[in-house]
């Protein structure tokens, strides 16, 4: 294998066979031995149809219930997990290049003619090839289960989330708690990632990542109350809805900035990133993890950074709000890529902090300015400001 | 803080050889929840005899493998041995070589001190550091290579001088590049030595006591950092350093801020040094010639200088052959080891990185 393209050239001629030879084999299966089973022959024959007419193919898909409007659609394909995984293979690279020009490099080049656009899928192709290495004395199921375990969190913290008016995947009354319902689960599974790993650096990474993860959520939670009290509402549309006039950022302004302090340590980020704390943990709970276990972890992390911008801006930011020259969902990924923008610069500026600061940071400091920010969403609503 | 090590409350795990934050060294560390209870230095993985490989080879032959321990400050660990030799041999160096030399050195430790800038930065998660230090030692590596002919390790000083003079039109182009690098530690000050998350992980670390310092023995920049204003350079001058101005820096904490500082502030120190060499040189001959093998005469020699991880020193001893009869090699790192399960003990496991390459331990050259 040369190069990445020749690669890329064999898989598309692979299926390319795939294609052709599927009709020549599969055609007279359904159109001939079927029918003698006794499958009546219009689903065959709708089935042909279908091949012949892409509007039928549409027609046919939809009536199995898998079309643009139906649920699964949304949930797989848009809003949904593979919207917000191609996204998030958008944000890595955006990130290796923003951090290359921070740090005088180039950054991602080769892959793909320009600037190393295909770095992402290279990537994704390398890790798929690779081992899936399960130490001996790890506890085989749970280390099998994590990956999946925090995919599936990242994909269910999605669904709550509204990208416009018009694309969502559920709707909800009090679709704020039940975000962070879902997102309790993730302490649970990164302590069982440290603990099934059967590693002393994985275990100690998972008990820093249960102690941050839990002294986070809370003052997370109470810098949401005063957007809940200055919008009445628990549900992320009328929140939005709310910021018609004046986003909350700037009535909610220590609230915004307790919100994003605490958004970086659940995404474990620097300069809160001490679960994976290279220079002394090797790679935190994730040690262990190879292959695509490592990458699905990795998924499922930049997931849930994604999810946490999106909601990032629908509390603070205004959401899709603004003037009616561009789309609402225009709006709403410029918002995003000036706060995914400012998580990455962070990155790129800052040391590490250590786990007793990162603690004393989170009770001392961040619990009382978000109650003080209670107070004041309290002042603002009764002034009548908002 | 103190600690006690309690039977079945600690947990001890290895880190290293093979690990990021160790190189090829091992620390056996014991912990009690977040606190080192217990370390054990596990050096010896890259011991390759350099000492015992000198007394098979002729006084020429030993250059080379003798930079190999401390690659990035090649010329520093060769300094005191070509001394010693000249000492051995009865001759000194003409003074354009002399100044040469000390060119050739503060470009070495400047591309040392870089080289640890550079890990400390990614220690601390800081990955900038890490990329800026790394990107700008290449400035040195080519002024290196312009007056030694190779990246790393030159060989470039030899008993009697140095091997060749300066190439036409260096002065200029040093000069050019130290305005330009003391714009770039302007800014290195901004992103890192200034940064609130940096002092908060480096302020009161590791703190190592004046008394403490003499007592472990630790050199160099380490004792600086302890309050101690001890430089060989200034102490014992050698190489026309004598002719030279400037400031020891000394800092009284003894933390790992302190010896960080202490580090940064030499790389301008450095570059005073060499703009001043590079004034004094005077013209003329870079070589005492020699024929035929170098003999040393029968007797004992020492030299001592500052490498750029502290007080290199070597002893020599001759039987009159053509290659030395016993050659000791006392190396700055070793002695910086002596500090770090002292240092280590009673701290937090995440101030591990801080403090074990705050001290610029380099386990090649104290394996030797």
């Amino acid at each position: 294998m040369d190069t990445f393209e020749e690669f890329l050239k064999r898989v598309i001629t692979i299926a390319f066979w795939l294609l052709l030879l599927g009709p020549v084999i599969v055609l007279p299966i359904i159109l001939l031995v079927l029918p003698q089973f006794g499958v009546p022959v219009e689903v065959a024959n709708r089935f042909l149809i279908a091949l012949i007419n892409p509007l039928g193919m549409l027609q046919f898909i939809d009536s199995l219930g898998l079309g643009p409007s139906s649920l699964f659609f949304k949930i797989a394909a848009f809003p949904g997990f593979t919207f917000a995984a191609l996204f998030a293979t958008l944000v890595i690279l955006y990130e290796r290049k923003l951090l290359a020009k921070m740090q005088n490099r180039v950054g991602p080049l080769y892959a793909g003619r320009f600037e190393g656009i295909l770095q992402p899928i290279a990537e994704l192709f390398k890790l798929i090839f690779k081992e899936l290495l399960t130490p001996e004395k790890a506890d085989k199921p749970f280390f099998w289960a994590v990956p999946f375990l925090a995919i599936a969190v990242g994909g269910a913290f999605l669904a709550l989330i509204p990208l416009s008016p018009e694309i969502y995947i559920a709707k909800s009354e009090i679709g704020l708690v039940i975000i962070f319902a879902i997102l309790s689960f993730t302490p649970l599974i990164v302590l069982t990632a440290g603990w099934a790993s059967a590693n002393k650096f994985s275990f100690i990474g998972g008990l820093r990542a249960l102690h941050q993860l839990v002294s986070y959520e809370i003052p997370l939670i109470l810098s949401t109350i005063g957007v809940v009290m200055l919008s009445g509402s628990l549900d992320l549309m009328k929140i939005v809805q709310a910021q018609a006039s004046m986003w909350f950022i700037l009535p909610q302004f220590i609230g915004a900035a307790v919100f994003f302090v605490t958004m970086l340590a659940e995404l474990e980020r620097i300069p809160f990133d001490l679960p994976e704390a290279d220079s002394e943990l090797v790679a935190g709970w994730y040690t262990e993890y190879s292959g695509m276990h490592f990458g699905a972890l990795q998924l499922a992390n930049y997931i849930k950074l994604y999810g946490f911008s999106v909601l990032f801006t629908l509390l603070f930011l205004g959401g899709w709000n603004g003037p009616a020259i561009l789309p609402p969902l225009a709006w709403l990924f410029m918002k995003l890529f000036i706060v995914i923008s400012f998580i990455l610069v962070i990155r790129g500026t800052n040391t590490r902090i250590r786990i007793d600061q990162l603690i004393k940071l989170g009770w001392v400091y961040l619990i009382p300015l978000a109650f003080a920010n209670i107070f004041i969403a309290l002042a603002v609503a009764s002034l009548g400001i908002v | 803080m103190e600690v006690v090590d309690q039977e079945g409350r600690t947990l001890t795990f290895s880190i290293g050889p093979q690990h990021p934050g160790s190189g090829h060294f091992r620390l056996i560390v014991k912990v009690d929840g977040d606190f080192i209870v217990d370390v054990k230095p596990d050096p010896g993985y890259v011991h390759r005899g350099a000492e015992k490989m000198c007394e098979e080879r002729t006084y020429i032959q030993n250059i080379p493998h003798l930079e190999r321990p401390v690659i990035f400050d090649s010329s520093g660990i060769l300094f005191p041995y070509v001394l010693a030799v000249e000492e051995l041999l009865g001759v000194q160096a003409p003074p354009r070589a002399q100044y040469i030399r000390i060119i050739m050195a503060e470009l070495n430790r400047i591309i040392s001190h870089l080289y640890w800038l550079a890990i400390y930065g990614i220690f601390l998660g800081h990955s900038t550091m890490f990329m800026w230090p790394m990107g700008d030692r290449e400035l040195f590596i080519d002024l290196a290579e312009a007056i030694g002919g190779t990246r790393v390790t030159f060989s470039y000083f030899v008993p009697g001088g140095v091997r060749n003079d300066l190439p036409p039109g260096f002065k200029e182009r040093a000069l050019k590049t130290f305005s330009y690098y003391e714009k770039r530690l302007e800014e290195y000050d901004k992103i890192f030595f200034s940064n609130p998350m940096f002092l908060k992980r480096t302020q009161g670390i590791g703190v190592l006591k004046r008394e403490d310092a003499i007592r472990l023995g630790v050199t160099g920049p380490n004792l600086r950092a302890s309050g101690i204003s001890s430089d060989t350079r200034k102490d014992e001058p050698y190489s026309s350093y004598e002719t030279i101005k400037w400031d020891i820096p000394v800092r009284k904490e003894g933390d790992c801020y302190a010896r960080s500082m202490v580090r940064f502030q030499e790389l301008f120190d450095s570059l005073n040094i060499m703009r001043q060499a590079l004034d004094l040189i005077p013209e003329g001959s870079v070589k005492i010639p020699m024929r035929g093998q170098i003999k040393g005469k029968v007797g004992e020699s020492f030299a001592r200088t500052e490498a750029a991880r502290g007080t290199m020193f070597y002893h020599i001893i001759s039987d009159g052959a053509t290659h030395p009869y016993r050659v000791k090699i006392s190396v700055p790192s070793f002695r910086s080891l002596s500090a770090m399960p002292f240092l280590l003990k009673g701290n937090h496991l995440a101030d591990m990185p801080a403090i074990y390459w705050g001290l610029d331990y380099w386990p090649v050259e104290a394996d030797k």
